[in-house]
Parts: C-alpha cells; sequence; structure tokens
C-alpha cells in the first residue's frame, strides 16, 4: 500500500490530469456546450500545473515505479515538461479557432488533454507494455481530433486516413514487440538489455526493426510519411498544431528511449536504420515542400524534413547525440508553435485561408507579424544568428563525432534545399505586392508568434544556454549504465 | 591601456542599437507621424554610420601596428565552449575600417535615390553594417561563422525588396549559392572544433591539423570563400546580384562583402592548413589567371555598366588570390592592398554608374554617350576612377597590381605573365567604357537635360577620389599597419610547411 502511495506521489502531475480529466469530462458532459469554453481553458490551465509539478522531486539517477512498468528521470522529466506545455500552447491557440468558428466543444480539450496523458506514459515508459499503452493512448485520441471538423469532409477524411494507417503502424509495432519478446524472454527494459548484448540474435533485429518501423509512423519519418501531410491538411488548423509538436516530441523521446536503453549494446545493428530513415526523411521531405502551395501541407513536410535532423543526431548513438537531439527539438517545438500561431493569423472576413501565396505583401500589412514569422522561418531554415542555427549545429557536431561526417555534411546541402523552401515564403512576404489583409490577430496568435520570435533572437543567448544545460542533463539520464 | 573599454564591441553594435532605434521609432509612431519617421531614417542612419566611423578611427588610434598579435581583445564565455571573442590585428583593422568608411557615403547615396519603403531600408543596412565588422573583429571560429552567414538576410532582402525587376532571381542565386558554399564551411568548422577541442581562433591559429585532414578542411572553406570572393567559375551569383541591387547594396557588395572571401583565406586556409595550401596553390593560380584575362574579355561585351564593373571586380579579386596564394610578403601585401584600394575604387564605379541611372533609369551603354559636354565634373572623376580601375600609377590600384605581379612573379613567372597580359584587357574595357559613355555626339535627345553633379554626390566622391590618391601616393599607411600582422602570418606558414617536412608526411 506504502509503494502505491508513493508511486501515485512521484506520479502527481499524471495522477492531477486524470482526476482533471473525469471531473472536466461530467462538467463537459452536463454543462453542455455553455460550459465548452471555460472546460477547454480550464485544461490549459490544468496542462500547465502539470507541467509545473512535473519539475517537482525530480530524483538523482533514476526511480521506478509500478514494478518497473515505467521510470521517473531527467529525460522523462524533459519530455513530459515539453508535452505538456506544447499541448497547453496548441490547446490555448485551439480556443480562440474555435470560438471564432464556433464549434467550441469540451470534447476537444479533453481529447487533449487524454492525448497528453499518454505521451507521459510514453515518454517514461519502461517496458514493452507501457510502450503500446502509452502509443496508443494517445493516438487514438488523436484520430479523433483529427476528424474533429465532423462537418468538413476534409476533415473526415484525415482523420479516417490517420486511423488507417496508424492501426497498420500499431500492428507493426505489436509484432515488433512481440518478436523482441519472444527472443529476449522479457518485457522489461533492463531485462532486455542484458540479453540484447553480443552482436544480437536475428530475431531480436527484426524485432528492433518492426518496432523501430511503427514509431517511425509516429514521428513521420519516411518513408512512413505518406499520411503526413494528406492529415496535417484535412485537420484543423489547431489540431495540426498539436500534432507537429507534442506527439512528435514524446514519440521521438519514446525512440530514443527504446534504441539507448534496452539496445544499447546493438548500436552498430540499429544504427543502420536510423541513418537510411535520417537522409530520406531529409531528401524527400525538403523536395516534396518545394512543389507545395498550401502552407500546411508545405509545414507538414517541413516537419518530415526537421525528424530527419533529429534522427541524425539519434543515429550517432553517443550522449553527446542524444542531447544534440533533445536540443534540436526543443527548439523545433517552440519555433513550430509560433509558426502556426501565425498561419492560424491568416484569417480574412470570408474565413480561414491557407495558401502560400495569402502571405503576399504581409510585410506591409502586418509588419509586426510578418517580422516575427521571417525569423521563425530563417530560425527553422538554420540560419545563423538564430537559435535554429545552433539546434543544427549540435545536430552535425554530434555526427562528426561518431565518424558520421559524411551525414553531416548530407544535412548541411539538404538544408540548402530547405533554405529554399522557406525562402519562398520570406519572398511572398517581402516581395510581393501586399494582398487582401488579415483580419486582425488575437491575443494568443500574437503573444505565441512573438515570445518563440524573440526566443530566436535575441532570447537565444540565455534560452540556448538554459536548454543546453538541461538536455544534457536528460541525455546523461539514459548513459547511467556506462 | 584603453581609455574605452570593449571598444570593438562599441564599433560592431552600434550601427545595430541605430537599427533598433529605427524600429522603435517605426513600430510607436502615430500614424499621422509615419512620413516624419520615413523622412528622418536616412539621417539616423547616417549619424549611427559616422559616429561608428569615428569609434572605428580611435580603434585605429589605438592600436598598435608594430605588435602583430591581436589587439583590443575581449572574451566572454557563453555556453558549450562558445566564447563571445572579439580581437584586431593590422589584417583586419583596416577592413573593419573600409567598412566603417564606405556605410556613412552609402547612406549619403541612398537619400533621394531610394523612394520606398525607406526606414527598412536604412535598417536593413544597418544590420548589414554589424554583420560586416563582426565577421572582421570575430576571433571565435563559430563567432566568425554566424556573422559570415548571417550578413545574407539582410542582403538578401536589400535585393528582393529595392532590386531591380529581376531582383526575384538575383536575390535566390545569391542566397542559396553563398549558402551552399557556407554549409560546407560550417562542417568543416565543426570538425575543426571537434578535433583541436577548441573554437578560439588564436588556438586555432596555432593548431596542426594532420595533413590528410587539412586537404579536406581546406577544399571545404575554399568552396565557401572562392564562392563569396568571388573566383572564376564560382562568380555567376555576382553579376546578377550586382545588376538588380539598389546602389548602395552594389557598393556594399563589391566594397566589403566580397572582402570577406579574401579575409577567410587570408585568416583560416593559409594559416591554419599551410600544406593544403601549397599543395592547392598552382590551382588557384589556374583559376585567377583564367578569372583576371577571361573576365576580362567578358566586361568588354557587356552592354549594361553594372555588369561590366560586376566581372571587372571578378577579375579583380583574380589578384587577390593571386597574392595571396604566393605566400610572401609582396603577394600578401599586394592582396591586402588590392582589397582595400578595390573596395574604394568599385564602391566609387557602382556610385558613378548610379549617379546618371538615378537621372535617366537605365545602365545600357548605348543609351549615353557625349556626357563630357553637359557634365564636366562628373568626366573627372568617373575619368580618375577609370585609370584606377586600369592601375594607373599614382592610383591605389596601382600599388595593389604591382605589388601582387611581383609578389607572383618569383613564385611563378608564367602566372605572373598571364595577369599582366590581363591588366592590358581591363585597360581596354574600361577605357571603351569612358570612351563610349562620356565622349562622342550626344545621340540621345533625352541626355539634353541631364545636369551634372549636385553638391550631395560631389560629397559622396570626394572622400573616395581623396583616398585612392592618398593610398596610390602613400601605400606605407596601409603597408605598415598591416606589414607585422603579415610577417608572422609568413612564419606560421613557414613553420607549418617546416613540421610537416621534417616528419616526413606525404599530402592527400
Amino acid at each position: 500500500m506504502a509503494d502505491l502511495v508513493s508511486n501515485i506521489t512521484a506520479m502527481a502531475p499524471e495522477a492531477f490530469l486524470v482526476a482533471t480529466a473525469l471531473v472536466l469530462l461530467l462538467v463537459g458532459a452536463f454543462g453542455g456546450r455553455r460550459m465548452a469554453g471555460p472546460v477547454n481553458l480550464a485544461i490549459v490551465v490544468a496542462l500547465i500545473l502539470a507541467a509545473v509539478l512535473t519539475l517537482r522531486g525530480i530524483p538523482n539517477g533514476s526511480l521506478e515505479m509500478f514494478g518497473g512498468a515505467l521510470v521517473l528521470d531527467h529525460l522523462s522529466t524533459f519530455g513530459k515538461f515539453s508535452a505538456l506545455i506544447a499541448s497547453a500552447l496548441s490547446l490555448w491557440l485551439a480556443h480562440g479557432y474555435l470560438k471564432t468558428e464556433d464549434r467550441l466543444s469540451a470534447e476537444f480539450g479533453i481529447l487533449v488533454l487524454f492525448a497528453s496523458l499518454g505521451m507521459l506514459i510514453m515518454v517514461s515508459a519502461n517496458d514493452l507494455l507501457s510502450l503500446y499503452i502509452g502509443v496508443e493512448m494517445q493516438s487514438l485520441a488523436l484520430y479523433v481530433l483529427a476528424a474533429s471538423n465532423r462537418d468538413s469532409l476534409r476533415s473526415s477524411e484525415s482523420g479516417l486516413k490517420y486511423f488507417v494507417l496508424g492501426a497498420l503502424s500499431s500492428g507493426l509495432l505489436l509484432y515488433g514487440a512481440s518478436l523482441i519478446y519472444g527472443f529476449s524472454g522479457h518485457l522489461r527494459f533492463e531485462g532486455i538489455a542484458a540479453a540484447a548484448t553480443g552482436s544480437g540474435s536475428i530475431g531480436l533485429i527484426v524485432g528492433i526493426v518492426f518496432l523501430l518501423c511503427g514509431l517511425a509512423f509516429k514521428i513521420s519519418a519516411v518513408p512512413f510519411h505518406m499520411w503526413t501531410p494528406d492529415v496535417y491538411e484535412g485537420a484543423p488548423t489547431p489540431v495540426t498544431t498539436f500534432f507537429s509538436t507534442a506527439p512528435k516530441i514524446a514519440a521521438i523521446i519514446l525512440i530514443a528511449r527504446v534504441l539507448f536503453g534496452p539496445f544499447h549494446h546493438l548500436v552498430s545493428d540499429w544504427q543502420q536504420v536510423v541513418i537510411a530513415l535520417s537522409v530520406l526523411s531529409m531528401c524527400i521531405g525538403y523536395l516534396g515542400a518545394i512543389m507545395q502551395t498550401n502552407i500546411k501541407r508545405l509545414m507538414a513536410d517541413s516537419s518530415i524534413a526537421n525528424m530527419g535532423y533529429a534522427l541524425i543526431a539519434m543515429a550517432s548513438g553517443t550522449a553527446q547525440g542524444l542531447s544534440g537531439l533533445l536540443f534540436y527539438m526543443g527548439l523545433y517545438l517552440i519555433t513550430t508553435l509560433g509558426i502556426f500561431a501565425c498561419i492560424l493569423a491568416m484569417r480574412r472576413s470570408e474565413g480561414m485561408v491557407e495558401q502560400i501565396d495569402d502571405l503576399a505583401g504581409m510585410s506591409r500589412s502586418k509588419p509586426g507579424l510578418a517580422l516575427a514569422l521571417t525569423a521563425l522561418l530563417f530560425s527553422v531554415a538554420g540560419i545563423p544568428p538564430l537559435a535554429g542555427f545552433f539546434g543544427k549545429y549540435f545536430v552535425f557536431m554530434a555526427a562528426v563525432d561518431a565518424n558520421l561526417t559524411w551525414l553531416a555534411i548530407l544535412g548541411a546541402v539538404a538544408s540548402v534545399v530547405g533554405a529554399f523552401v522557406y525562402l519562398r515564403l520570406i519572398k511572398i512576404i517581402w516581395f510581393d505586392e501586399p494582398a487582401e489583409s488579415f483580419v486582425p490577430a488575437s491575443f494568443a496568435q500574437i503573444s505565441l508568434a512573438g515570445i518563440s520570435a524573440l526566443l530566436m533572437l535575441p532570447g537565444a543567448i540565455w534560452l540556448l544556454p538554459a536548454l543546453a544545460k538541461w538536455t544534457q542533463i536528460a541525455a546523461a539520464a539514459m548513459f547511467v549504465h556506462g | 591601456m584603453s581609455d574605452l573599454p570593449h571598444l570593438l564591441s562599441l564599433i560592431t553594435f552600434t550601427p545595430l542599437i541605430g537599427a533598433l532605434l529605427l524600429i522603435l521609432f517605426k513600430a510607436f509612431a502615430r500614424a499621422d507621424d509615419k512620413a516624419v519617421v520615413e523622412r528622418n531614417a536616412p539621417a539616423v542612419a547616417l549619424v549611427t554610420s559616422l559616429f561608428t566611423f569615428v569609434l572605428s578611427v580611435l580603434a585605429l588610434i589605438e592600436f598598435n601596428p608594430a605588435d602583430p598579435a591581436f589587439q583590443l581583445v575581449e572574451d566572454v564565455n557563453w555556453f558549450a565552449g562558445f566564447h563571445y571573442r572579439m580581437g584586431v590585428d593590422g589584417i583586419s583593422i583596416l577592413l573593419v575600417l573600409l567598412t566603417t568608411f564606405l556605410m556613412p557615403l552609402c547612406f549619403i547615396a541612398s537619400m533621394g535615390s531610394i523612394k520606398s519603403r525607406i526606414t527598412e531600408y536604412m535598417i536593413a543596412f544597418l544590420v548589414l553594417e554589424t554583420l560586416m565588422i563582426g565577421v572582421f573583429c570575430a576571433l571565435d571560429i563559430m563567432m566568425f561563422y554566424v556573422f559570415f552567414e548571417a550578413g545574407l538576410i539582410p542582403m538578401y532582402l536589400i535585393i528582393g525588396v529595392w532590386g531591380g525587376d529581376n531582383r526575384v532571381y538575383a536575390s535566390f542565386k545569391f542566397f542559396l549559392y553563398t549558402l551552399l558554399g557556407s554549409v560546407l564551411m560550417l562542417v568543416a568548422v565543426i570538425t575543426m572544433i571537434n578535433v583541436a577541442g577548441t573554437s578560439n581562433m588564436i588556438e586555432l591559429l596555432s593548431f596542426d591539423f594532420a595533413p590528410g585532414l587539412q586537404t579536406w578542411l581546406w577544399l571545404a572553406f575554399f568552396a565557401s570563400f572562392a564562392v563569396k570572393l568571388p573566383m572564376w567559375p564560382f562568380h555567376t551569383w555576382l553579376p546578377d546580384a550586382h545588376v538588380q541591387a539598389p546602389t548602395a547594396g552594389s557598393v556594399v557588395l563589391a566594397g566589403v562583402l566580397l572582402k570577406m572571401g579574401g579575409y577567410g583565406f587570408i585568416r583560416f586556409s593559409l594559416p591554419m592548413f599551410p600544406l593544403a595550401s601549397q599543395y592547392f596553390a598552382p590551382v588557384v593560380f589556374a583559376l585567377s589567371v583564367i578569372a583576371i584575362i577571361y573576365t576580362s574579355l567578358v566586361a568588354f561585351r557587356q552592354t549594361d555598366m553594372k555588369k561590366l564593373i560586376a566581372y571587372s571586380s571578378v577579375a579583380h579579386m583574380g589578384f587577390v588570390t593571386m597574392g595571396l596564394f604566393a605566400m610572401n610578403l609582396a603577394g600578401l601585401q599586394g592582396a591586402m592592398f588590392q582589397m582595400l584600394s578595390h573596395g574604394l575604387i568599385s564602391g566609387a564605379l557602382f556610385l558613378i554608374v548610379g549617379v546618371i541611372y538615378d537621372r535617366m533609369h537605365t545602365r545600357e551603354i548605348a543609351a549615353y554617350g557625349g556626357l563630357v559636354h553637359r557634365m564636366p565634373v562628373y568626366a573627372a572623376i568617373f575619368l580618375l576612377f577609370t585609370m584606377a580601375n586600369v592601375g594607373l600609377p599614382a592610383t591605389s590600384g596601382f600599388i595593389g597590381e604591382i605589388l601582387t605581379l611581383v609578389g607572383v612573379f618569383r613564385v611563378n613567372t608564367w602566372v605572373a605573365f598571364g595577369a599582366t597580359t590581363g591588366i592590358i584587357f581591363s585597360a581596354i574595357y574600361a577605357l571603351n567604357l569612358y570612351r563610349e559613355v562620356m565622349y562622342g555626339e550626344m545621340q540621345n535627345t533625352k541626355l539634353a537635360k541631364i545636369t551634372d553633379v549636385t553638391r550631395k554626390e560631389l560629397i559622396t566622391f570626394a572622400p573616395l577620389v581623396l583616398g585612392t590618391l592618398i593610398l596610390g601616393v602613400l601605400p606605407t599607411l596601409v603597408t605598415d599597419i598591416t606589414g607585422p600582422a603579415i610577417e608572422a602570418l609568413i612564419e606560421r606558414i613557414d613553420a607549418g610547411l617546416a613540421l610537416a617536412a621534417s616528419g616526413g608526411v606525404d599530402i592527400g
């Protein structure tokens, strides 16, 4: 009993969120549409509170809970904090959007809350079962969110597409997990790690490949990326915002946990798979983005390419690589939220617009927002002195350190293609003649775009050292086994 | 020793402060005050850049030319091994001065010729000035890279927003071409930091990289600097960028941005990879001679004045690379001198084109002719800089060319021979341009009302005329400052080569 209590105290953020979810579900059900707005805002606050709770009482080293099914360490804390903040901010943006569209519903926030709970389990998973439970809990909520605008054909289509392909990926994941269990005889990561030494049996390696394929779906790495542009385009824009931030960081931390945990002896085996995913994602992501005219599809391809860069750091297989990966993802999260805040501000009197040509001449009609968007785009393109450049720097540094210089060169050259993609947007914003102006942006949009742009420069002076320090501690958590 | 602490930071960031002020004015001006902001923005920018110039002259006074080490050094730790490190030596301080000297002239030249979005234009140029000065002051290789690459952003916007008809193409080509070169350098920089364990340039300058690694690092740096300088055949972005950029943009591009490539060679490639530099010197010589002869011939066939001057820039940069890779005192002194002198001369030539472009709105050579009848003062200024461009003695152009030729003659007479032929070709295109535009009958009736240079334009040209003549007569003003640093550089190269020779290691 004392054990259970201590487990639940260690999981205070999760426990708090579950309680909130149950209460607000009832409030939403009884309050009807009248309570929809307050419920959503309450969930934003709850998510932020939970994020603050995660920072409290982190043990030195790691703390295992529920018989080793979940683990609490600096890595999971980093993952929880960033996923919760990203969820909260996306929901805040969504609240304004739904209100203007007159589609507020309490379920929206509740679903985001359940998805976030799934992410919390993902980043702290310590055996194959909790891994699967976390992934499914997150995904099921996301499928519904994708289709949340049920009157729209595009939204329903994207939800269905996401669901079918997601089910396929879950199948792959389960198959991989069962092979790993079969060949190692363990579900818990420590047990698998003890079994997976030396060269690793062929069954185990096939299992790893299947598991990786299943998880690659979740971060939309090529060749498992087909759903991304369609779902990003079809889903309501704030849902796209959510999709491209919080679940991405949860999934990539989960991959890191699996690869650097139970399979840290088999680096040379999984490294080639990760390299292949990384190279394909960078190249195909950016090449696909060149031809996009819809900004949401463009952001989908851009996020695919960004995952490619994160995977470069993963491929290095070192502590430096893992901290570079987290550093990159942290910056990616901030930039993506800012860019989507700008995309959500693309609203004319007749409704949302999402063609890139609609941005024409924004530098004159909306100078402040245009400046913020420009800074964010240059940052995600990796042009110094913006913060995004340092993300790429640490990724390449990890690759060079692990004797993967060719991969760093390839990534650097691909980033030139990426620069073209983002320059095209900047060209439309600055060089083209102004189109019809957008309606005034909301407070949430302006503050998110402004703050994230300011964090790119000059905030980077303080943000980068803090982020580097935290990611280093977080990465060290996976390397206690030496 | 210094009265002003953080002098270099002050010089570097003063323009940025000016830019921030303009942003604040623009953001918080009431609707009816917007016009006032637009009207006064050039004055704010001009005052800021003049103040920066005064500060950089102070730095030159503080600077002790006899000392080859880095001076006015500042060092603040940031994180993960990154440092904010500033310092100048005899090589970089003059380039800082060149930048701060040209910028006020750019602002004067822009007054009246830029009609739309004036405040933003001034902001872009002030930011660009900060970044250019930063490149020459940075003593941390990452900081150098950040400044080097960040300059692309304002220049891209300057070409794209205020450029000519084909500005979008030119701005993309400029950005992507330069970026492709730079990212390869980034990987090389990361490798160097990884191998040497430091990003401090003072330590890197005395670090001996393995011969095989030097080759790769040299090639990666070459990819960046050869595009930036530019060297033939990596020069194709330059004519496009020059033609489309507004006048002041061209001045900065030719006057300062190209010098970053030369500065990169002299600061990184030569002292850090001496073995590879020696190994690749013949290649550089070949490209330099081709650049000098071929682009001079190309320049001769141009119908657009700006394009002609752009190609002539490529040819003159050929002398710089040739002198640099001669790796002796005369060659390196000549290369440094040529960079400074070309900064003044090409800047002046672009301003000269700007003068008649502002009046007639065409850069076609064929549209002009017989201007000497209506514009005598203009004709005199144009003549002076044409002659300086050709390398007439008593102008600064002569000193740079003769020194690089002497330097390279000691290494390879054939290269010197080829480059000398190039000088003849340069006389052909430059004098031909002058004849076509200034002499003959005034065929084009629209020219009948053209007016001579205004007082504002005279103020822009006066410092450039003085600079070109003074440096042409008193070259020691420059060589005394650069001398000790270049001698130390040659010592460093020789030490690097000797180490490899004693170790008996083979390159490649």
